[in-house]
């Protein structure tokens, strides 16, 4: 066996460095991973990261898996933002296709992604919350993802795990509870989130604990291809959503929030003005709905779209293309495609390579938070350690998108 | 339209630098692709990145093609954020003996990819400062990613048919 990890010797008498085993599961870490810490003190001198306790081998199994049984894998690569995951892939598999949505699917889409992409940043928020001491704000706004996983289940049936959505569209048409229900959030959500705002974005403590702590500027940030919330709290002004607009993006109106130093104050900052402007958009989505005809909830496309089951049992066709697609013989041209989306913590991207076969010949997720994690030990040294639990929850690690 | 005329503009400007050195240019769903060698890499990289302002490496990773001479690519995707251009760089090289220059001197968050692909494909980064698996446990032995390894374990007898009477 031969295991490079640096180890850690303090046989110099004169040494007071204490090696502290942050992890792998540690209930300050947001996740299975490990840091090897060396504390002078409170302070981290150096640090090693070590991940890959929950790696799952999901683009080797991407290799043998048709495209429509690889969508339960990507939403558990983010589980707090699933439905971004799901869909992102499924128009990777449309761009391939050269498929071409109707509008409705795509508002249908936009409202979906919002609402789970305010999810990814309660959590993430009210965690930063949690992390400086203030846990009423975590009570206050975490019944909102509550709320937005109701959403979800009205739509798909499921909560966290999604599945929503198919190669074309949706499943189902949205009925009239989910739009209830989306128009109850719509209402209630930002009044919660101006009283969150109350709570921390003024309080002395929070300001304290953060402000000024992690800093990293923008260079750094891009040397290190940081993406999503964490590279815009540098004050670069990138979204996927505006560079390269996909689904309708380019139909909505709504302003990308940028900070200025990068500190983890300003990634809170960020975040919280991404959950107005999701509201934003979804009260807009709602608007353009109105006016697109009732009932369309996926593009005319019987070879690649799986039918209702229903009209499997009823109708010959519709038998024909369930099994051809289920068997994994969609007939995709022999591609490359690149197709990238803005999940919660960055740009998820899919690099799928297609030969032909039933299965993607290679699959490759460009995860954010694994791009981003990588900076965490080079920052956390000459921090405190209590700096660097809060460093983290800003960072939003989500252990399923480190490890793939 | 737009589009084209830019990936023109960065082909036009890559052919004068490397010349013969750019090969198989494509333009799969709009995205210049195309191949280079492993000599010359890093320029193409630094080129990119300092003149062309491709400021931003989005993505390292490999693919295997068992049974070709250079069957390992190993796959750069860059981008350009001003202007909004991306471009996918390939670089084929050979199974037996698959080193390659470090992009680490480029950009410094090519680390962790570059260890990634290291540890699915064995694609050996040439002067990559930390070099050791990331996801796979360190006495693996094997490359997972390639070809010749099977998803399942071929020793497994509770999966076999003829114990179902299959």
């Amino acid at each position: 066996m031969n295991h490079n990890h640096p180890v850690f010797t303090d046989n110099d008498p004169q040494s007071e460095l204490v090696t502290l085993n942050l992890g792998p599961t540690h209930p300050a870490t947001h996740g299975v991973f490990q840091n090897v810490l060396q504390l002078d003190g409170e302070r981290i001198v150096s640090g090693v990261s070590t991940i890959g306790y929950i790696h799952r081998a999901f683009e080797k199994i991407a290799e043998h898996r048709p495209f429509y049984q690889i969508t339960p894998l990507t939403d558990r690569l983010n589980y707090c933002s699933s439905p971004i995951n799901n869909m992102g892939w499924h128009m990777t598999v449309e761009k391939l296709l050269n498929i071409q949505m109707p509008k409705r699917v795509d508002y249908l889409r936009v409202i979906i992604m919002e609402l789970s992409r305010i999810a990814d940043h309660i959590i993430c928020n009210t965690i930063i919350g949690q992390d400086t001491g203030a846990t009423t704000t975590f009570l206050y706004l975490f019944q909102f993802r509550e709320h937005i996983y109701e959403i979800f289940e009205e739509v798909c049936g499921a909560r966290l795990t999604t599945n929503i959505g198919r190669i074309g569209g949706f499943e189902r048409d949205f009925n009239e509870v989910a739009f209830t229900k989306i128009n109850k959030f719509l209402k209630e959500f930002p009044v919660a989130l101006k009283e969150f705002e109350n709570l921390l974005t003024r309080n002395r403590i929070f300001i304290d604990r953060t402000a000024g702590v992690a800093e990293v500027t923008k260079e750094t940030a891009l040397e290190y291809s940081w993406t999503g919330p964490l590279l815009r709290a540098t004050g670069v002004d990138y979204d996927v959503r505006v560079s390269d607009p996909y689904s309708s993006y380019q139909d909505f109106d709504f302003d990308v929030p940028v900070g200025t130093s990068g500190d983890i104050y300003d990634r809170y900052l960020v975040r919280n003005e991404e959950m107005w402007q999701s509201v934003r958009i979804i009260e807009q989505a709602l608007v353009k709905l109105k006016t697109e005809p009732k009932g369309i909830f996926h593009a005319d496309v019987p070879e690649f779209y799986l039918p209702p089951k229903q009209e499997v049992y009823n109708n010959m066709e519709a038998l024909i293309y369930h099994f051809k697609i289920v068997m994994g013989e969609i007939d995709a041209p022999k591609a490359e495609v690149y197709h990238a989306v803005e999940g919660g913590n960055g740009e998820l991207g899919f690099y799928l390579i297609n030969d032909g076969g039933r299965t993607p010949y290679r699959l490759h997720f460009r995860r954010p938070s694994f791009i981003n994690y990588q900076m965490f030990a080079p920052m956390s040294e000459g921090m405190l350690l209590s700096d660097a639990i809060i460093n983290m929850s800003s960072m939003n690690i989500i252990a399923g998108e480190l490890d793939a | 339209m737009e589009e084209t005329t830019l990936n023109n503009n960065i082909h036009l400007q890559l052919t004068e630098k490397f010349g013969e050195k750019i090969t198989a240019v494509s333009e799969p769903y709009g995205l210049l692709s195309f191949v280079t060698y492993k000599d010359v890499i890093i320029n193409v990289l630094s080129h990119l990145k300092e003149e062309l302002k491709f400021n931003f490496l989005t993505d390292i990773t490999a693919v295997h093609y068992p049974g070709k001479d250079h069957g390992i690519a190993v796959v750069y995707h860059l981008h350009n954020m001003v202007e909004k251009v991306r471009v996918r760089i390939k670089v084929f090289i050979s199974e037996q003996n698959p080193t390659i220059p470090t992009a680490t001197s480029v950009w410094k968050g090519a680390n962790w990819m570059e260890r990634e692909t290291y540890d699915l494909f064995g694609v050996q980064f040439e002067g990559h400062p930390d070099l050791r698996r990331i996801l796979n446990m360190d006495d693996l032995g094997v490359h997972p990613m390639l070809k010749q390894y099977p998803l399942e374990d071929p020793n497994r007898v509770d999966k076999k048919d003829e114990f179902f009477g299959r």
